[in-house]
């Protein structure tokens, strides 16, 4: 029987079950006021965000492989477009786009035309250090250390601080297979 | 009508989390490692580059499909002999845990699998591929 076809963003964004994107927006938004006076410090919230996402990610691996039918990425260009393509189309309904690759193919940036966490958010004066979406860091960190990939993904642009774009950069730490312990001689 | 002997899900250190059908637990538990260890010893023996281990088990009384996700997770079936649509059944079994197991928000990773609406789901959706779920 041959594999199916991988599915497109938005064909999978199409056939699964949506919220109000006000709800989701309102619910983040709530999440991060909680976390300020949980935490005080705007750089514990942006860790304990990272963290969150973290958390996120190691499980919706599994969901947008099952449900993306994708095989094994060759590279990690291929990887990348995949979460830029693919990845935040089907979860956030948006598009993502990859560019900025680095001589050795290890490090790009994705760019977010849209973003539906920030609708409606500014930032006060008193949060200027806040990475406001920084669950989406802890997100794409933790799916890709599931399939092997350890990754450092950082905020190079944030329109809530004043840039034109959303621009996240994935820097491909290395590759961790998972090793059958042969030599274990414990 | 093709029977389904069991069904194990393995994580990727080869703990068994999921176990359907009639043996005891400390069996079962034995299987699965050392299924979990074969599929690992036939990527390295395979003489094809990118090999990702063992998909099928053919014997004379059973058949065993194996699928594994690019996590680590390993899904597979034991059936009657020539029991058709094995994969497709594999695949919607990981779209159950993905969607039953993995966000449950109490079930921890790794761990066994204590999860009631997966039960029911995947009961639920063996019945409607018209196989039963038989012990031997």
């Amino acid at each position: 029987m041959p594999p199916a076809a991988p599915r497109s963003g938005d064909a999978i964004f199409a056939s699964v079950e949506r919220v109000n994107a006000e709800l989701f927006t309102l619910t983040y938004g709530a999440i991060v006021r909680q976390l300020l006076t949980d935490l005080e410090e705007v750089e514990e919230v942006n860790k304990q965000l990272d963290q969150m996402g973290y958390n996120i990610g190691i499980r919706l691996i599994d969901e947008f492989l099952a449900k993306s039918n994708v095989s094994r990425c060759v590279d990690f260009k291929e990887t990348a477009e995949m979460i830029a393509k693919v990845g935040f189309k089907m979860f956030l309904g948006v598009t993502a786009s990859v560019m900025n690759w680095d001589a050795d193919g290890t490090c790009c940036s994705i760019v977010l035309e849209d973003n539906p966490l920030v609708d409606f958010v500014e930032l006060p004066d008193t949060c200027q250090g806040l990475y406001y979406c920084n669950i989406l860091s802890g997100v794409i960190r933790g799916a890709l250390e599931m399939v092997a990939m350890k990754t450092e993904v950082t905020w190079i642009r944030d329109m809530l601080r004043g840039d034109d774009a959303y621009e996240l950069q994935v820097k491909l730490l290395k590759q961790v297979p998972e090793e059958y312990p042969y030599k274990d001689d414990e | 009508m093709a029977a389904i002997y069991s069904l194990y899900i393995i994580n990727k250190s080869g703990g068994l989390i999921f176990y359907k059908g009639r043996m005891d637990t400390n069996d079962s538990l034995r299987v699965a490692s050392l299924w979990h260890s074969m599929h690992a010893i036939s990527q390295q023996l395979s003489p094809t580059t990118g090999c990702s281990g063992i998909e099928l088990l053919e014997a004379d009384t059973f058949d065993l499909h194996c699928f594994q996700s690019l996590t680590g997770t390993k899904f597979f079936v034991v059936c009657e002999p020539g029991t058709q649509h094995m994969e497709a059944l594999l695949k919607v079994v990981y779209e159950l845990y993905t969607d039953y197991v993995l966000k449950n928000p109490f079930y921890e990773m790794e761990m066994p699998i204590r999860c009631e609406l997966f039960d029911i789901n995947l009961t639920q959706a063996v019945q409607k591929d018209r196989v039963a779920l038989l012990g031997r």
